[in-house]
């Protein structure tokens, strides 16, 4: 055999074991590591740590909280998307632009940008206080900061879908004497379905994950203004690795469920 | 209809992003353009600012190279199985799922001082959690679905002819990569970039797990936005994160760009 050929073979295969290693040792030896870690001190273990009523208040009220968030930007996103593909107006490409700067930003700004905007000492905050409104560290604020960085998902999930829309079949729903209400819910609602359904689902997963912006606006009071992930935090913090881990793989398996699901609808759409 | 449509988007836009971003601008410079300059001037924001560009550095460069690998060996590795490729394809979106608060906790349970990796990386002088090399690793898992999700669709779409017709003409592979492939991945690539580099600047939950946001040793500017907050110290908080959204905004617009010339293609 030629030795420059076994060279290049050796090259090769070196290079493909350190990039699979790397993705393996980066991606999955991790999350590997927090299900072993903890489920091997038991079940009754890891029962004990889900039980604790702060820690599945914490998840509970995540999923609420997320739930609100997600609902609110469903309807928001559909009609951002809407006006931005169909209508001309002035301003119209600063928005466009705009739509993902929720993503663009650190998360901590984020959430700094709403408790500057709704805190006790800001007109908002002192408008709502005086009716008797808390927002900041209370849920309110929790739905802001998730509803600001989930902001992108369902407008980007929609617009392609808009853009692609057959105008013909539209028009022919005109000529045959529909109304505009009709034509929007028998023609054009159904071809954004797919889009609303896929774009709320990733703002959702995000939305039970979000730590930076929640974290700042977020409270600590058990069951009311605590997640999850700031409850995650705060068991990191005080070494309480085991029920920081329990709680962790609670919300990661639900996370990876909607993932798993995300999926299964684009494919379906793809092999449609 | 269409009138309150619109205006109705306006607000949405407004109230959520555009107003905040002028509040956060007049909350750092509140007490004057001093006021600004202080606070970014202090040593431990001069200390984070650091630590954040390092992190972006050294995130961008491994997870760049290393995305781009696994990009090509998904979509075009025929030395593995088609399984074991659908299977990496699913594990490489993982890391959307994980909250950051969970992948610092990942790292911290896998190498932290009390685990046996912890121990013997400690006791060869080489401390891992709660200093840089952690915060790289948190940053690293954080990051690495984004360039291998922007080159992926794009080798899918060029197909293998061009690649296929310079390797029976004799080219070496290396050559075939950066004379037929290259060329067509390179935005691609570019937008990835942006998108890593981005995201590893405003990395907050990972980081601040594994760094223990330690001042002047492992706080990053994300970190010590949150503890300038904690302070009360609003317009210092405000100053440093209004650095940050200006390089995000600049980021926003280089994609834009981007994205144009992509199209383009």
């Amino acid at each position: 055999m030629n030795s420059t050929l076994l060279r290049h073979k050796g090259w090769t295969w070196g290079f493909r074991t350190t990039v699979l290693l790397y993705f393996l040792i980066l991606i999955v030896l991790p999350i590997a590591g927090v299900y072993v870690n903890s489920l091997s001190d038991g079940w009754t273990a890891f029962v004990q740590n889900i039980g604790d009523p702060i820690a599945w208040k914490a998840v509970l009220l995540t999923l609420k909280l997320a739930l609100t968030a997600t609902i609110i930007n469903a309807l928001v996103g559909t009609m951002a998307a809407w006006v931005l593909v169909r209508y001309e107006f002035p301003g119209k490409s600063l928005l466009n632009s705009i739509v993902d700067l929720p993503f663009a930003l650190p998360t901590a700004v984020g959430g700094l940008m709403i408790l500057v905007l709704l805190g006790p000492n800001s007109i908002v905050g002192k408008a709502a206080a005086s009716v008797g409104l808390d927002l900041v560290f209370h849920q309110p604020a929790i739905i802001v900061a998730m509803v600001f960085v989930t902001f992108p998902f369902v407008i980007r999930a929609i617009q392609p879908l808009l853009e692609e829309l057959d105008r013909s079949a539209e028009e022919a729903s005109y000529t045959l004497g529909a109304s505009r209400t009709r034509t929007f819910f028998h023609v054009i609602l159904p071809a954004m379905v797919p889009g609303i359904l896929s774009g709320a689902m990733l703002a959702f997963s995000r939305a039970l994950a979000e730590f930076g912006a929640v974290v700042l606006v977020a409270g600590n009071i058990p069951g009311r203004t605590l997640t999850a992930s700031v409850y995650i935090f705060g068991e990191v913090e005080s070494d309480n690795e085991a029920g920081a881990a329990a709680v962790s793989i609670l919300l990661l398996t639900l996370s990876f469920i909607i993932l798993w699901l995300i999926n299964l609808v684009q494919t379906r759409r793809m092999s449609r | 209809m269409r009138r309150l449509w619109i205006t109705l988007t306006w607000l949405v836009f407004s109230i959520l992003i555009l107003i905040p971003l002028v509040v956060l601008t007049t909350g750092a410079f509140d007490e004057g353009g001093a006021g600004f300059v202080q606070a970014l001037s202090r040593p431990e924001a001069l200390h984070a600012l650091m630590m954040t560009g390092l992190i972006v550095l050294v995130v961008t460069a491994l997870n760049g190279i290393f995305g781009i690998m696994m990009g090509i060996y998904l979509v075009r590795g025929t030395w593995l199985s088609r399984k074991l490729r659908q299977l990496f394809n699913s594990i490489v979106d993982l890391p959307y799922a994980v909250s950051p608060v969970i992948g610092g906790l990942m790292i911290v349970l896998l190498l932290g001082p009390d685990t046996v990796i912890g121990t013997f990386f400690e006791q060869i002088g080489f401390k891992v959690v709660y200093a840089f090399p952690g915060m790289v690793i948190a940053t690293l898992f954080v990051t690495f679905p984004l360039m291998v999700r922007e080159v992926m669709p794009v080798l899918q779409e060029i197909g293998t002819d061009q690649e296929e017709a310079a390797s029976t003409l004799g080219a070496y592979s290396w050559r075939t990569f950066w004379q037929v492939t290259w060329p067509s991945i390179r935005w691609a690539v570019i937008y990835g970039t942006i998108l890593t580099v981005a995201r590893s600047l405003g990395e907050f939950g990972a980081v601040l797990v594994v760094s223990g946001n330690i001042i002047n040793k492992t706080q990053t500017a994300t970190t010590l936005v949150y503890q300038d907050m904690e302070n009360f110290n609003v317009t210092a908080a405000n100053g440093v994160a209004l650095v940050l959204a200006v390089f995000s905004i600049g980021l926003l617009l280089l994609m834009e760009r981007a994205k144009k010339r992509k199209e383009v293609l």
